[in-house]
């Protein structure tokens, strides 16, 4: 196994005490010692700023279709317009997700690919595999840092340092600009429910941002527990948890980010499925207790074990547990009871519509 | 008055021949944010090192043993709105439930505090 990666801000990460796992094949700040809630809680109130340096970014310079970009993802890549950024998917032959990413279309000729930490090296071979040698496509991860500044405050604090411009950016829309002499972009996209942003730029300027922003008496850092509170709050899929090769987007009712209207790998599997129709499907439930649902926990109803729990928290919001997981659609109606359960933990939860919150300030 | 703990990082304290019952400021630090508490019903016999509640954090979820047998005769429903109150105080306000104790001789399965401070730097 590979020895496990820090990012360039490890070392501040270290000096504020914060609880430092593996996730994705880096060491990461969990948390910091004011812990998970109130890291969750300064980030839907305040503002909060996530070190987000493990995902991967690649760079596409070349024509969309001679390079065989057009082809690759379950989304139009030429139809997005130049600053604006579209979420999809990578998927294998059978329809699997490979990955979940983010595309940027800098320019005409020239896309950011935004992926996973855990993903970078696998979803680098799969991609260039399929392009035709017409363009150039360069993983850039290592030279670019990436801070999520998320939180209804975020806006204000971006335009304190950088300028009201900035302040315009509508959601999933970026711009090219300079921030502490140095090429960045600047998105209008997050992963909490919150107003925010995703800043990359040069690896070595991270440290001076990450120290400017936190300058800032309404920014407190915030780690991976709360950024995963915050996006199961919101239902957002986890890759790895609630979404990896053997599920589809199908299956993870994610099918409005797949087009139907254009070629890609798996086309042909996500259209046989939907003609068969779906063994299981992704529902979101609320528990009756303040108990917590985890992943690989079983749901039952009906005395009957009808699929598994992919992703659950408590959530501060709501006050109840709360989960996402896969069931046979016959009992995935909303309102329909479900039982989790694992070893002698059992609880009574119901299927809801997401989001669970849906009080966030992300389109503000 | 003396506080036992076991190696499953519970204490009980007894007075007046009632044994009061919590986990430890050292277990409460490693679960992280309390959510949910579990509480034992009151009037139920329970065995020493027999788990007899729960406990989970935004991390884990963990079982709570009987530091004591006996007899469950009040729990602290405060728990259930508010478990955070095992973090702010874990070996005082956030006590779980009172045991009357079977037998006060298990005490010696226990650990007095000085020996738990050393057992806590064996796990280090």
């Amino acid at each position: 196994m590979e020895p496990l990666k820090r990012t360039p801000l490890f070392p501040e990460h270290e000096a504020l005490k914060a609880l430092i796992a593996p996730f994705g094949g880096w060491e990461m700040p969990i948390q910091y010692p004011v812990g998970i809630i109130a890291e969750h809680r300064w980030c839907r109130e305040q503002t909060a700023l996530f070190d987000i340096c493990h995902m991967g970014e690649f760079l596409y310079e070349g024509d969309l279709e001679a390079g065989g970009l057009e082809g690759v993802f379950t989304f139009s890549v030429k139809s997005i317009p130049v600053g604006r950024s579209r979420y999809g998917f990578l998927l294998n032959e059978s329809g699997g997700v490979i990955d979940d990413l983010i595309v940027f279309r800098l320019a005409e000729e020239k896309v950011m690919v935004v992926v996973n930490a855990a993903t970078i090296a696998n979803d680098f071979t799969v991609i260039n595999s399929r392009l035709t040698g017409k363009a150039t496509f360069t993983d850039i991860s290592d030279a670019t840092a990436k801070l999520d500044l998320q939180g209804p405050l975020a806006r204000a604090v971006l335009t304190k340092f950088f300028g009201d411009e900035l302040g315009t950016l509508p959601y999933f829309t970026f711009t090219e600009t300079t921030l502490l002499g140095a090429k960045a972009i600047v998105s209008r996209t997050g992963y909490t429910g919150e107003l925010g942003y995703e800043i990359f730029l040069p690896t070595e300027k991270v440290l001076e941002l990450w120290n400017l922003f936190l300058s800032d008496k309404r920014v407190k850092p915030a780690g991976l527990g709360a950024r995963d509170l915050l996006r199961v709050e919101v239902g957002y899929s986890l890759y790895g948890s609630d979404i990896d090769e053997i599920t589809t987007p199908l299956e993870a009712g994610l099918s409005s980010f797949v087009n139907f209207n254009k070629e890609f790998i798996g086309k042909a599997a996500l259209l046989k499925q939907r003609d068969e129709g779906l063994k299981r499907i992704k529902v979101a439930f609320k528990v009756a207790s303040r108990r917590s649902p985890r992943h690989h926990y079983d749901l039952i109803s009906d005395g009957e074990n009808v699929g598994t729990v992919t992703s659950g928290a408590f959530s501060p919001m709501l006050g109840c547990g709360i989960g996402l997981g896969f069931v046979s659609p016959a009992v995935a109606a909303i309102g329909s009871p479900l039982i989790i359960q694992h070893d002698k933990v059992s609880m009574d939860a119901t299927v809801c519509d997401l989001p669970f919150y849906p009080g966030g300030s992300l389109r503000t | 008055m003396e506080t036992y703990f076991t190696k499953e990082h519970e204490w009980v304290k007894i007075k007046d021949g009632i044994a009061s019952v919590g986990i430890s400021d050292f277990a409460a630090h490693q679960l992280g944010d309390i959510t949910f508490v579990e509480l034992p019903a009151v009037g139920k016999s329970v065995k020493q090192f027999e788990q007899f509640a729960a406990i989970e954090s935004v991390k884990a979820a963990s079982d709570i043993y009987a530091p004591l047998s006996g007899r469950i005769v009040q729990v602290n429903e405060l728990l259930e709105e508010s478990p955070e109150i095992v973090n702010d105080s874990p070996e005082d306000a956030a006590w779980i439930a009172w045991i009357e104790p079977a037998n006060l001789d298990e005490v010696k399965d226990l650990m007095t505090q000085a020996q738990y401070d050393e057992f806590l730097r064996g796990l280090e």
